[in-house]
């Protein structure tokens, strides 16, 4: 095996985010930042291969320097190495851009053997990454994987369909996408957290990339107009009697009351 | 019909059947031809997808064996290339979603996915709600490059009317591309979910339980309840459970009371539940999220409580406990 490429979203912590009670947007700016959970089962994913087959595992992040941070949790985990493509503090890319800096960055980390990234982020909820570099790179595409195993140098994969788990095989490389089923991420121990200061983590410009620096300057073909998170007003009583048994009676009262129940 | 037009796909008959309600109101509005593509598995005859509102109907014929992601890849660029439509709307089930963005990319634009609301504005750009954050907000997304690509969940749309009209069906012409994967084993999986998206009560579970046999709890309560039983999406990917799970990737439900057991809230099935009338939460951890989302709680052990709960319904009812 050569190198596997796990691709990590510097992503919004879903736990952490707060809304704004007036506007009901969410308060993006400040936000604390985090790879994602099944960007971590991708990179899990990596580095089981890597212990079987060899090889290094590099990460490579649409971000900028504050993705720094996030990235040190995946270093932590057993990352090689982390790469940025750095589009600069505050700037917005679409699903289409960040995928063509993806491609021009795998283009300069050839040769690669695997690109691992997860199903979608959770944040933006897109799923196009794993597809789009896909067409970009003319390679194998597998999506919603759930078991990964090389075997004589192939892929093999298990698809999670709607109607059907599908089996299939193919050559690498690849690009391969996973879904939160596939394992378990590992927690880092206190060890691997120092030493994942003295990883090497490698920032791309834009103008050191085969790109246009416009399609990151310019127009972006998808522009979000507003981000609400809608209320629903929830009446978050806690039913409590002086036991459990009165407890349960006073919640069949409300539910009476609510005119929910349908007790035939 | 003098522009351009609307093409809409899915592999998923019903939900072919939905697009193309909204593919034929946006085609209307454009003043352009519908089209679509015959190919799945099952296809639909080309003529009842004219009645349901296609002008013209691509046919990919490749009976017989499993179709890998290039086949599906080459027929729609293709039929796009045939038709150069503005807008592109695809369905979104798994097969979908890895379908569009890669039209995308071949075809240099960007994609709106798991659209909730799709509109075309004055400018002719399309404008999408789609959830975002897990699910806990909606984004207003406008898509400004030409065609427009965008994919569209089960049930946001009603199905289309058959009428009798007339159209179009040409065969594609292209050859099968090369797979670059092998299908070498499919396990059907029983699909069910309907009964609970269509449920006037849902009880559900989660990691809460603690055993298989355990969700014996559960189905005694539904029967009391007349009701269906739910599951967060561990209960039914990891351990197998059950069949369908509620949530974000799962099944969205509206039911008039829903009772979560042993459901911690995250994002992920809140945004599966938030339909509901009444939400009803039973856990032991009395800083657990669900109860910010619940109209009424339980604090206490799901273990005590349901015997309970379902003693106490079938006394209303007048049965033997
Ligand atoms: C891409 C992606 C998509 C996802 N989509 C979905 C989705 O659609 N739907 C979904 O549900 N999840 C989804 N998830 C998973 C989600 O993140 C959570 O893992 C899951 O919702 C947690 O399920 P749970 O509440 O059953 O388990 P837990 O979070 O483990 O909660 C168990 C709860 O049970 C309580 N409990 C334990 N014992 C008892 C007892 N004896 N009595 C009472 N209470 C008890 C605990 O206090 C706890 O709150 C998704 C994840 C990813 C990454």
């Amino acid at each position: 095996m050569n190198r596997v490429i796990v691709l990590l979203k510097d992503a919004v912590d879903l736990s952490e985010l707060k809304v704004d009670p007036s506007t009901r947007k969410p308060l993006l700016e400040g936000a604390k930042r985090r790879i994602g959970e099944l960007d971590k089962r991708a990179l899990e994913e990596a580095l089981r291969i890597k212990e079987r087959e060899g090889g290094e595992v590099c990460t490579l992040t649409v971000g900028d320097e504050g993705s720094r941070t996030p990235l040190l949790e995946a270093l932590a985990m057993g990352a090689d190495k982390a790469y940025i493509v750095n589009i600069g503090t505050g700037v917005w890319v679409d699903t289409l851009t960040t995928s063509i800096l993806l491609e021009a960055a795998v283009r300069r980390l050839t040769p690669f053997d695997l690109i691992l990234c997860g199903e979608m982020s959770l944040d933006s909820l897109s799923s196009q990454m794993g597809p789009r570099l896909a067409e970009l790179l003319d390679l194998p595409q597998i999506t919603y994987v759930k078991q990964l195993a090389i075997e004589g140098g192939r892929l093999k994969a298990v698809r999670d369909l709607e109607d059907a788990d599908e089996v299939v095989q193919a050559d690498l490389p690849a690009v391969v996408s996973v879904s939160r089923e596939i394992n378990e991420p590992r927690i880092p121990s206190l060890m691997s957290i120092m030493k994942a200061r003295s990883k090497p983590i490698i920032t791309f410009d834009i103008a050191s990339l085969d790109v246009s620096p416009e399609i990151v300057s310019g127009e972006q073909s998808i522009e979000i107009i507003s981000v609400e998170a809608p209320q629903v007003e929830r009446k978050r009583i806690i039913v409590k009697g002086e036991t459990i048994e009165e407890s349960v009676e006073k919640l069949v009262h409300h539910l009476v009351t609510e005119g929910v129940l349908e007790v035939r | 019909m003098t522009g351009k037009g609307v093409m809409v796909y899915s592999e998923d008959k019903e939900l072919e059947l939905q697009l193309l309600r909204k593919g034929r109101e946006f085609a209307d509005k454009l003043n352009g031809p519908l089209s679509t593509v015959s190919l799945s598995r099952e296809p639909i005859d080309a003529d009842e997808l004219i009645r349901y509102g296609a002008d013209r109907v691509f046919l990919y014929k490749d009976p017989g064996f499993d179709l890998d992601i290039e086949t599906y890849r080459a027929a729609l660029l293709m039929a796009v290339k045939r038709a150069s439509p503005e807008v592109i709307l695809i369905g979104s089930t798994r097969r979908g979603r890895e379908l569009a963005p890669r039209i995308a990319s071949a075809l240099g634009t960007g994609c709106m996915t798991e659209c909730i609301e799709l509109e075309i504005d004055e400018r002719g750009d399309l404008l999408a709600r789609r959830l975002v954050y897990g699910g806990s907000a909606v984004a207003l997304e406008r898509s400004r490059n030409r065609p427009h690509v965008a994919t569209v969940p089960p049930r946001v749309f009603r199905r289309a009317e058959p009428s009798e009209r007339t159209g179009e069906v040409m065969e594609l012409g292209i050859e099968k591309p090369k797979p670059r994967t092998i299908v070498v084993e499919r396990r059907e999986k029983s699909r069910g979910g309907e009964a609970l998206e269509n449920a006037r009560i849902i009880v559900a579970a989660g990691r809460g339980f603690r055993r298989r046999e355990d969700l014996k709890l559960l189905e005694e309560l539904a029967r009391v309840l007349g009701a269906e039983i739910g599951c967060t999406r561990p209960l039914a990917a990891d351990n197998g459970w059950l069949n369908e799970w509620i949530g974000i990737s799962g099944h969205k439900v509206k039911p008039q009371l829903y009772i979560a057991c042993g459901i911690s809230g995250t994002v992920q099935h809140l945004a599966g539940i938030r339909d509901s009338q009444v939400i009803v939460s039973i856990n032991k951890d009395e800083s657990a999220n669900i109860f910010q989302a619940s109209d009424y709680g339980l604090v206490g052990d799901l273990y005590t409580i349901l015997p309970l709960l379902t003693g106490t319904l079938r006394r209303i009812k007048g049965e033997p406990i």
